[in-house]
């Protein structure tokens, strides 16, 4: 594999695909539907007695 | 599973012996020695366990009988641990100021010293608060007791015994020579087989967990484990000369060779030194602050843009080398990107006070947490800044390095460390609150003093030191000779020396405030105005 091979990869379904990668992750964590599970998770280091309140 | 672990530990002392009676050198000979001792105490420890009677199980307020003993060893292996780190480094320190105190002997040399230096404080001090502070987070996190009933203890004293290998070769002058990886081949061995384990203990206890969803937390330190097993076990690819002796040689060789070891180097810093302890920041800030974090969202952006993106930094460390020009720019590129997630991390992490800033204030436990965060932004700016080629060619190789190294090793790592310290003791030992905060106060402003002193010390020598090398005279000749450039430097490792001495009395206050908590006292003077163990007042 040369170098022009391997950049040519790099430079097309490499940057495809990392970018692909990242926009699924902000999609997920962004998603309306997940809220409130992430606002469950973000209290979980919390005993179950004592979480303040703020679900 | 008993009788296999007292078997494991019978094969060991045979292995022990064996390799120390047919050993091929004194280093080899010594180690089998102590391979044999440990294995010894370790059957000792395994048989007499079954003769003495079993303590009650406690169960805890939350219902679940958690592994609270291993969580205890891991604090004071760490505060132990951490404390002869900063030593070595306070006498290495010294050493450059002063090479009298290399006392003219190989064991004392900087050369054998400063990887124990390097190794006692990151592996011995950081691998301890990790171990320490993974298995408190997953326990409590998941609601669930860690997996395993030996296999966590086998984890904890293999890896003090790796650490005792790894820095008694150092002395006796057993290296491969590779930084951060120096233990030869077959102390390489024990530590995959005690690191497996762990990622094995780690993970049993995930998959029994009790909690549906797995906090952010786990998540760094699941990535820390996993990916400190694969660099580990590829850098340290080699064929030894003899099975019982320590020299080995490497699978690569040449510019393969620098950039598996940086690939290595670099995710040290970035899976050992950072994801491990983005672990402790999502988990301990939380609880001390008593409010959730910032943004969970941005907890899940940080994570995956943050292991995506390290994992391609190490080719900066050997910018203008013979490695690939591409390679070195890719190694820069994905530095410089790597702003975004350790930025967003600090935001996550320093937001998660907002509303509570007072705490800053009235608790010295936050204060630590929050200034690690702060040194953390800072560090994590500046090593992108020194992976840019034009700067690199004036940073590399000087003191600058050094000075940013210590940024983040002691701003970063050492405070998010010391505030998790504060913060499990009272909670382990089930005592109201610590011994004094204002000795934790106390510690917090010397220490700081110190690492002030350390970094401002070290940028000044680094930039010096870096002119000083590209200077040229109307001739075309270089301006200094490089004996120069280390006579000018002195005062500079005067002044680091110093900072280093505050650092070594500041962790020793600790160590006093954390055996006296432990002890169960609590300073008369300030019994009033004490912070309250938030886990202690919930039990009541």
């Amino acid at each position: 594999m040369s170098y022009q091979e391997v950049s040519a990869f790099a430079q097309t379904y490499g940057l495809l695909y990392l970018f692909g990668l990242f926009v699924i992750v902000v999609a997920y964590a962004l998603w309306p539907r997940n809220k409130d599970k992430f606002n469950d998770a973000a209290n979980i280091p919390f005993e179950k007695e004592t979480n303040n309140g703020q679900h | 599973m008993y009788l296999l672990w007292i078997a494991f530990a019978i094969i060991g002392s045979v292995v022990g012996v064996l390799v120390s009676a047919k050993a091929q050198d004194q280093g080899m000979m010594i180690h089998g020695m102590i391979f044999l001792g440990a294995s010894v105490l370790a059957a000792f420890a395994l048989i007499s366990r079954h003769y003495s009677s079993r303590p009650a199980v406690v169960v805890e307020p939350g219902g679940v009988n958690y592994n609270v003993d291993i969580v205890k060893a891991g604090v004071i292996a760490s505060t132990l641990w951490g404390v002869i780190g900063f030593v070595a480094g306070l006498f290495i320190a010294l050493q450059l100021a002063f090479p009298v105190l290399n006392f003219d002997l190989p064991w004392t040399s900087f050369g054998r010293l400063r990887p124990l230096h390097t190794s006692a404080v990151i592996f011995a001090f950081g691998g301890n608060v990790l171990l320490a502070t993974s298995f408190h987070v997953v326990q409590r996190t998941c609601r669930t007791r860690l997996a395993g009933h030996y296999a966590p203890w086998f984890v904890f004293w293999g890896y003090q015994l790796f650490i005792v290998l790894a820095a008694t070769g150092y002395v006796l002058g057993i290296t491969q020579s590779k930084e951060y990886a120096e233990p030869e081949w077959y102390v390489d061995l024990w530590l995959a087989i005690v690191w497996v384990t762990y990622l094995l203990v780690f993970l049993a206890t995930l998959w029994k967990r009790q909690e549906k969803h797995i906090y952010v937390a786990n998540w760094f330190y699941l990535a820390f484990i996993v990916t400190i097993a694969m660099l580990h076990i590829v850098n340290n690819l080699s064929m030894p000369v003899s099975l019982t002796g320590a020299k080995s040689y490497s699978l690569f060789s040449g510019v393969q060779d620098a950039l598996t070891q940086w690939w290595y180097g670099h995710n040290a810093v970035g899976f050992f030194l950072t994801a491990g302890f983005l672990g402790i920041m999502y988990y301990f800030i939380p609880k001390r602050a008593n409010r959730p974090v910032y943004s969970y969202r941005l907890s899940i952006i940080h994570f995956w843009a943050l292991i995506f993106l390290y994992i391609w930094a190490g080719p900066h460390h050997l910018h203008y080398t013979a490695l690939p020009d591409w390679s070195q720019t890719l190694g820069m590129t994905f530095s410089i990107m790597l702003w975004m997630p350790s930025w967003g991390g600090m935001i996550n992490g320093l937001m998660t006070l907002s509303g509570a800033w007072d705490k800053l204030r009235t608790d010295p436990v936050i204060r630590f947490l929050v200034t690690s965060v702060a040194f953390y932004g800072m560090s994590t700016f500046e090593g992108p800044l020194m992976s840019i080629k034009a700067v690199n060619s004036l940073s590399h190789y000087t003191d600058w390095t050094v000075g940013h190294v210590h940024s983040g090793a002691l701003g970063w790592v050492a405070y998010v460390s010391f505030g998790a310290l504060y913060f499990l003791v009272p909670v382990l030992w089930n005592r109201k609150s610590l011994y004094s905060d204002k000795l934790v106060n106390l510690h917090f402003w010397i220490s700081t003093l110190g690492i002030l002193l350390y970094i401002t010390s070290m940028w000044v020598s680094g930039i010096l030191q870096g002119l000083m090398w590209r200077a040229y005279d109307s001739l075309g000749f270089l301006e200094y000779s490089f004996s120069e450039t280390v006579e000018a430097m002195h005062p500079f490792y005067v002044i680091r020396a110093l900072g280093g001495v505050l650092f070594v009395i500041g962790s020793l206050i600790m160590a006093y405030n954390i055996w006296r908590t432990i002890r169960g006292d609590v300073r008369q003077s300030e019994a009033d105005s004490l912070v309250v163990n938030a886990e202690y007042a919930m039990g009541k």
